[in-house]
């Protein structure tokens, strides 16, 4: 089974536009959306779901007021500030570790699981797709990422499917990190700002740090041509290979607006390139 | 006052905000730059940095010596943080949260704790500008600890900014958490609104009175501005689609230095802010 992976630190450069045309460009796949608490891949590839499962992860404490009998003892330990000086615990700020749990002298506190999110198996015109929707202000995003995708394996199994091409999310932490263990390449992509250049590298250094081989598209290549250059001298440097260069162009937008991947909306330049991107990727997976 | 900027979708424009809205302030006013994942503030700031600080966590450290093997800090860890296996033990600092309870409730007093470094917090100025920034290290998952480590910098008596991460999970939440105000930053995109309400959900579980700004407003579609007005939140701002304010954030070049005539509108953007948090208290 081969994995890919779409990832680019920096938000906002083009992931989700990509594999929603890999999405129509590749044969046999299963497709995730890793991206579980921004997820945007739904709008291009019109799911159906087929099944939609509740996702438990991570505990909240619960104060039993009719038992506790206020020693203060919980708000003393509690390094997260979640307990307030009413005995209130605030499920936002806890973060379940149940030391207060553990050490309440007279069992007053229970530690209740969290329904922290859904996760899904659809099915799309270009094949099962399988997705996410963390739960609002919830934690464990990175566990809900492991869950899509290990579901996302037994289901390519199960279909006889070798291939899976998952949309990331941004940044380097946890969800990323999810996102990237047990994949076979990395696709990183980025934009000629100074911050996709900054952003570009800390992602970078996580593939590397974390052995996933990673490859380089810059998306609106075009608008500035300087920072392009930049980009391309700095993945030789770190041994990331750019392997595409994709021009700016409205009908991106346009083929989103309409919710259809831009390589079935359009024949333009933009298209031919992510085509010939894919290809490229395919063979180096 | 604490003004977040916030936005759901990555890549719509939270920092050109937060940095040409602190640059326009000038005087007595902090930027804090919580994407710790992916900092970028300091792009356009370009601040002299004065202080840089290890943010870690405290992770348990066993004395083999005085372990009994009794297994109570693996009951206790929440995380899988502490295994124990025959004769040995375990520690898995990168899954630690560090809360402490494993060392303070081992019967035998064998666990002390050690800080673990997971980045930096860097202080500085940038022009009157007060600049603090967290950076995760490269390979670390848990940007919170760090978040909460920046946050620790906040000068009250200052107007505080705040850039927050993309997302709507728990840096984000985090992030957010205590301010006065929250700024949506959002781009008239089927994906721009799909996170937008996302982003509302959270800042509305935390209470938070919030307003957005239309960021490449004139292109996509009118969806963005239909979703305002059933739901009636303010549109602070909107900041057209134009090819030289992409051009000049591709070099760094914050907004309101870029194109002046942008200043006045980010010093009203800042009026209309402080008057909404008057109504609301």
């Amino acid at each position: 089974m081969k994995e890919l992976v779409v990832l680019s630190g920096k938000g906002g450069t083009g992931k989700t536009t990509m594999v929603g045309s890999f999405a129509a460009l590749a044969k046999n796949k299963v497709l995730t959306d890793c991206d579980v608490d921004a997820a945007d891949l739904h709008l291009l590839l019109q799911p159906k779901a087929v099944s939609t499962n509740e996702f438990w992860g991570g505990k909240t404490a619960v104060i039993d007021t009719k038992r506790c009998t206020e020693c203060g003892l919980c708000i003393d330990i509690c390094r997260y500030g979640a307990i307030s000086d009413e005995y209130d615990i605030d499920p936002i700020s806890c973060e379940g570790c149940g030391f207060c749990y553990n050490i309440c002298p007279v069992d007053a506190i229970e530690m209740r699981e969290n329904m922290a999110g859904r996760w899904f198996v659809s099915d799309t015109k270009y094949g099962p797709l399988v997705h996410a929707k963390l739960g609002i202000a919830q934690e464990n995003s990175g566990k809900l990422v492991a869950t899509v995708r290990q579901n996302a394996r037994s289901l390519a199994k199960e279909k006889n499917i070798d291939l899976i091409i998952s949309d990331g999310p941004p940044g380097i932490g946890c969800p990323v990190i999810s996102s990237l263990s047990g994949s076979n390449l990395a696709l990183l992509v980025t934009e000629p700002t100074l911050s996709g250049i900054h952003d570009l590298e800390r992602v970078i250094g996580t593939c590397q740090h974390f052995g996933v081989p990673a490859v380089v598209c810059i998306n609106k290549y075009d608008i500035n041509e300087e920072n392009s250059c930049a980009i391309d001298d700095n993945c030789k440097r770190m041994h990331a290979e750019v392997i595409s260069k994709i021009p700016f162009d409205n009908v991106v937008t346009e083929a989103l607006v309409h919710g259809v991947p831009v390589v079935e909306y359009s024949d333009d330049k933009v298209s031919k390139e992510i085509a010939k991107l894919w290809t490229l990727a395919e063979k180096m997976l | 006052m604490i003004i977040s900027i916030a936005s759901g979708k990555g890549g719509t424009g939270k920092t050109l905000i937060a940095t040409s809205l602190a640059i326009s302030l000038g005087k007595d006013v902090q930027l804090l730059d919580c994407d710790v994942e992916e900092p970028n503030a300091h792009i356009f700031l370009k601040p002299e940095i004065k202080r840089s600080e290890a943010a870690s966590i405290p992770v348990p450290q066993v004395n083999k010596s005085k372990c009994t093997y009794c297994r109570k800090c693996v009951e206790v860890c929440a995380f899988h943080a502490i295994a124990v296996l025959a004769e040995h033990v375990l520690v898995f600092p990168e899954l630690c949260h560090g809360c402490g309870a494993c060392s303070y409730l081992c019967p035998e007093n064998a666990i002390s704790e050690v800080d673990r470094q997971i980045g930096v917090v860097e202080c500085g100025k940038a022009g009157d500008i007060d600049f603090v920034h967290g950076k995760l290290n490269i390979g670390e998952a848990m940007a919170p600890p760090l978040i909460r480590a920046v946050k620790k910098k906040i000068a009250r008596s200052k107007t505080v900014i705040i850039d927050v991460p993309p997302g709507t999970s728990c840096p984000v939440v985090k992030s957010i958490e205590g301010s006065d105000y929250c700024v949506l930053v959002t781009e008239p995109t089927p994906f721009g609104l799909n996170d937008l309400v996302l982003a509302v959900e959270v800042v509305r579980k935390l209470g938070i009175s919030f307003g957005i700004i239309i960021n490449r407003d004139g292109f996509g579609d009118n969806k963005t501005e239909e979703y305002c007005k059933t739901n009636r939140i303010p549109i602070l701002m909107r900041i057209p689609l134009d090819t030289e304010i992409a051009r000049k954030y591709s070099r760094g070049i914050p907004l309101v230095q870029g194109m002046p005539e942008w200043r006045p509108k980010f010093q009203q953007l800042y009026d209309d802010i402080v008057n909404r948090t008057r109504i609301k208290t």
